[in-house]
């Protein structure tokens, strides 16, 4: 039993839904107890789908489990299809039925549908959403496209002579972060350096466009999290190649545009030429030195923490002092980035745990999810959103690809943002006690809604804890324990003047060079020795 | 009885009316739901759900928002090494109950709450409150209810959440002055209008259950009369009686009409003088009138389609088609307590078609044929259907809005007509989707 206060991500089975909704002409029968429907409500509400997901659930009550749940199984199926007759249909069970063990997949082959039944095993008690998706768009493309797979052995075709080079765009979901507009950016890309997109896949695709995924020459892998266990399938069955390469941010762009060339066999520098971005030169720029060394805290899926840690470090010039992911499967990939920043990963979806590193790190921006933001809010410390899990407001009614060079643009803006601009922070580290600038003061584009919140008080809920903990060891210092330095009035004043936002920080450092050091009273003068000592 | 207190059903009303009883797939929530009200109102309560990966997803989606203020509620999630051995599942749950209570001590009442997985797998939550409670008792009391979708519909989780506690109430002396209690969670705004309302009358011995401190909980026994301020609380009614208190029975406090019958009702049986109680209220209901009187324009005549979702929906119709001249098509409940909602039945337009539990795909037929001017349905159901140009008004807000009493009536209505008065601003989007 795990106590959970927030979780990043839903059971398997929505993950299932997330594939459902993207596809166009498939019907999931969930067999499922009242109340699973509120899944519905992520999609109408969340990404304000103007239909309902395609999805059946069967309601069983407590009356039923004594009596034929079977049979209301198969009556919600055969009534789906009569009513919406869809092209293929999904069959599988949410957490409450796993366990009543009905068999939803042998009851939907006996009622002898005239359409590809595929019946899905998402265990609702070890894994979790993404992996329920991954698994299902598994399913239905190895179910669809299965029979087309060629005897093993058999060379793909050689391209005919003037044919295009082809390709499929896989990933894409529904309640995906950005994925609507990833794809249109992507895809834009891939048709401006003279690819064909053949099919996208789950996102707007149909029971037959996943039939004929095996015909295009490879296949640009856009969200791993959900396409890379169908990617892989795909390249042992039809022999079609899948990119690795995630464009995000200009540097993975060019790599992207390269990587796909390669396997297009189409020449790079022209391919090169096919777009730029305003975001490298933003960054080069004068005014954008105010942003050297700010220090990083990301979290998110695994592929979106990579990217962003290494567009934080090379295209912004930023030390990414933590990195971590929810997604225990890109575990792998998350550790091997943070090495590269010198820091341990945190692989973790306790919420909690992520809490109390953001606040023992103190950084300057957090790039996390809507969780993440919430953490960020309450330490006052300024916070991007970089992945799923998704809010309402992750679904901008503007253009807003992460992806690609207007991705990279995009990514600059939205980081830049919430901090402080550069003249603004010098003028406040100034003049400190000037009454505008107090501590609640936030950034002055960002308006007088957004001040910063006050810390948590004593009577601080469970999921702040932690992190109340964590400030209450640096804040309540005036009181320390045997053995430990002990602030001097005028030291303690002298640091109110430094602003909040590395106030944190130079207290710990003053505190940590004091103990090293073998000081009992932390002076003015301690603290610009230990200023001194950690400058940068 | 008064003239001006005294309303008869419009016609004959819907006491006898068939009902419709539908079985299939139901877009509703499970009880577990209800935590994300009553974890705000019993302040010292925490509510943690033995459930699944889905329940916790569940109860941090309902809100359409993450409440990250102050949240107390969380789940004990099961996973497979759990389900592997019962004896191990307990163990569990008191490692994660004392891990809990060690960071909130401020916790005086602890719920564990009973999901569908922990109902399936038979995992006696009431037999593991009674431990816990041994464990960490003169700290935190512990009890439990089930709020799982096998058993409850949305707000009934409050019905078995109340009734859990209702033994938990102290017992009142023998020979008590006689006490009103105001049963359901309501606005704690809503709430002091009440109490301010009957101790006007001269009820001084007046209380509201749920309290806002598990460390008030109001005295029960024969000489209790209580009200309920909300229709969906059939267990917590059976549990008071079996205590002694007396229901008295009402219409629910919607609109000037209803909350003028459900405070006569208290002001009957307690024996409040009728010009004293007409007196006592005439200014609210005053402005309830004016407040009402706002928003009749816009709704009178026009036609309403229920879905069902909080067991509030015939107490509403009643009000719109009363007080606003609204025509109610079809009003779905989750459940139709007849009992409880026998009042509301008879004030209700005869010929309203009812209908009990749900068949969401025969039921949107039928919304469609039926072609109303407004459809008030479950956030899974609204943007689909004002893609297909219907008007719609999510019920939720219904539930999580001050929507009680006189004060209140104005904004109730307002609710119904801001739909309606948003159409008539965006009309140059019509079609647009």
């Amino acid at each position: 039993m795990q106590l959970t206060l927030w979780t990043y991500e839903g059971p398997p089975h929505v993950g299932a839904m997330r594939i459902a909704t993207a596809l166009e002409d498939v019907h999931y029968v969930l067999h499922a107890p009242q109340g699973d429907t509120y899944a519905d409500l992520l999609f109408t509400m969340i990404e304000r789908l103007p239909k309902r997901p395609p999805v059946t659930y069967t309601t069983f009550q407590a009356r039923d489990l004594g009596g034929d749940t079977a049979e209301l199984f198969k009556n919600a199926a055969r009534e789906a299809h009569e009513r919406f007759k869809p092209a293929a249909m999904m069959v599988g069970a949410s957490c409450t039925a796993e366990l009543i063990q009905d068999d939803p997949g042998g009851l939907a082959a006996a009622l002898d549908l005239p359409i590809p039944v595929i019946p899905l095993e998402l265990p609702s008690y070890q894994k979790k959403e993404n992996w329920g998706a991954a698994e299902t768009f598994y399913q239905m493309v190895r179910g669809l496209a299965g029979p087309y797979v060629p005897a093993p052995g058999t060379p793909r075709p050689v391209r005919a002579e003037g044919v295009k080079p082809s390709c499929n765009i896989l990933g894409p979901t529904a309640l995906g972060f950005r994925h609507r507009d990833d794809v249109r950016e992507i895809r834009g890309l891939l048709e401006s350096i003279g690819v064909e997109v053949r099919v996208v896949a789950p996102q707007g695709a149909t029971a037959a466009d996943l039939a004929r995924l095996g015909e295009a020459d490879f296949n640009v892998v856009l969200y791993p999290e959900t396409a890379q266990s169908a990617a892989n399938w795909l390249q042992r069955g039809f022999g079609q190649p899948y990119t690795k390469t995630i464009p995000i941010g200009a540097i993975a762009t060019r790599e992207f545009i390269a990587e796909v060339a390669a396997l297009a066999g189409i020449d790079n520098d022209t391919a090169q030429a096919a777009g730029r971005s305003r975001a490298p030169w933003y960054s080069r720029s004068v005014d954008s030195t105010y942003l050297t060394g700010k220090r990083v805290f990301v979290f998110g899926d695994g592929t979106h923490a990579v990217a962003a840690a290494r567009v934080a470090a090379e295209e912004f010039g930023f030390t990414v002092v933590g990195i971590g992911t929810y997604s225990r499967e890109f575990a792998r990939e998350v550790r091997a980035a943070a090495e590269k920043y010198g820091v341990e990963a945190l692989i973790t979806d306790d919420y909690l745990e992520v809490e109390a590193r953001v606040a023992e790190l103190q950084p300057e921006l957090v790039l996390g999810t809507q969780m993440e933001r919430h953490i960020a809010k309450r330490l006052g410390v300024p916070c991007a959103v970089i992945s799923a899990p998704i809010h309402v407001q992750d679904f901008p009614a503007r253009y807003a690809p992460q992806m690609g060079f207007e991705g990279a643009n995009v990514l600059f803006d939205t980081w830049v943002h919430p901090l402080m601009m550069g003249l603004e922070e010098h003028l406040l580290g100034m003049f400190r006690e000037d009454f505008e600038f107090h501590d609640g003061a936030a950034a002055s584009h960002l308006g007088h809604g957004s001040s910063r919140p006050q810390p948590p008080q004593s009577d601080a809920p469970i999921a702040i804890s932690e992190a109340a903990a964590g400030i209450a060891a640096s804040s309540s210092a005036s009181e320390p324990a045997a053995g430990e330095p002990v602030w001097a009035n005028d030291a303690q004043k002298e640091l109110g003047k430094i602003p909040f936002f590395v106030r944190g920080k130079a207290r710990r450092n003053t505190e940590r060079y004091a103990s090293e050091h073998g000081v009992g009273l932390i002076t003015v003068e301690t603290l610009y020795e230990a200023k001194a000592h950690f400058g940068r | 009885m008064n003239a001006v207190v005294e309303f008869r059903p419009r016609d004959a009303g819907c006491g006898d009316a068939p009902v419709l009883r539908e079985r299939g797939q139901r877009e509703v929530f499970c009880g577990l739901t209800g935590i994300i009200w009553l974890h705000r109102k019993i302040q010292d309560a925490f509510f943690l759900v033995v459930g699944s990966r889905t329940c916790a997803h569940l109860v941090q989606s309902a809100a359409g928002v993450m409440i990250f203020a102050e949240p107390r509620f969380a789940t004990a999630i099961i996973d497979d090494r759990d389900l592997a051995g019962l004896a191990d599942a307990n163990e569990e749950l008191d490692r994660v109950v004392g891990r809990l209570l060690d960071r909130r001590p401020d916790i005086k009442l602890l719920f564990l709450v009973g999901s569908c997985p922990s109902e399936v797998i038979k995992l006696d939550l009431h037999r593991a409150a009674e431990r816990l409670d041994g464990i960490h008792r003169g700290r935190t009391r512990v009890l439990n209810y089930s709020g799982s979708g096998i058993e409850t519909t949305f707000t009934q989780g409050e019905d078995a959440c109340l009734a859990a506690l209702v033994p938990e109430l102290p017992q009142a002396a023998p020979g008590a002055e006689p006490e009103l209690l105001l049963v359901g969670t309501v606005a704690d705004i809503v709430e002091d209008q009440f109490l301010r309302t009957f101790r006007a009358m001269g009820i001084e011995r007046v209380a509201g259950f749920p309290p806002r401190r598990s460390t008030e909980l109001p005295a029960v026994g024969p000489n209790t009369r209580f009200l309920l301020t909300q229709p969906f609380l059939g267990d917590t009614v059976r549990a008071l009686e079996a205590r002694g208190a007396q229901h008295i029975a009402a219409p629910f406090p919607f609109g000037e009409e209803g909350t003028t019958l459900w405070m006569r009702a208290a002001a009957d049986a307690f024996r409040v003088p009728t010009t004293h109680f007409e007196q006592v209220i005439a200014p609210q209901r005053e402005r309830a009138r004016a407040g009402i009187a706002r928003h009749r324009e816009r709704l009178a005549g026009r036609s309403i389609f229920f879905f069902p979702d909080s067991q509030l929906e015939l107490p509403l119709a009643r009000f719109l088609a009363r007080e606003l001249g609204m025509r109610p098509l079809e009003v779905g409940t989750p459940y139709l307590h007849r009992q409880l909602l026998a009042q509301e039945l008879d004030l209700l337009p005869e010929g309203t078609a009812l209908s009990e539990g749900q068949d969401v795909e025969r039921q949107l037929d039928r919304c469609r044929a039926a072609r109303p001017d407004i459809v008030v349905c479950g956030l899974g159901l609204a943007n689909p259907l004002e893609s297909e140009g219907i008007t719609t008004k999510w019920s939720i807000e219904l539930v999580f809005s001050p929507t009680h009493g006189f004060d209140q009536a104005g904004d109730l209505a307002e609710l119904f007509a801001r739909p309606f008065n948003r159409r008539e601003r965006l009309k140059a989007l019509e079609g647009q989707v």
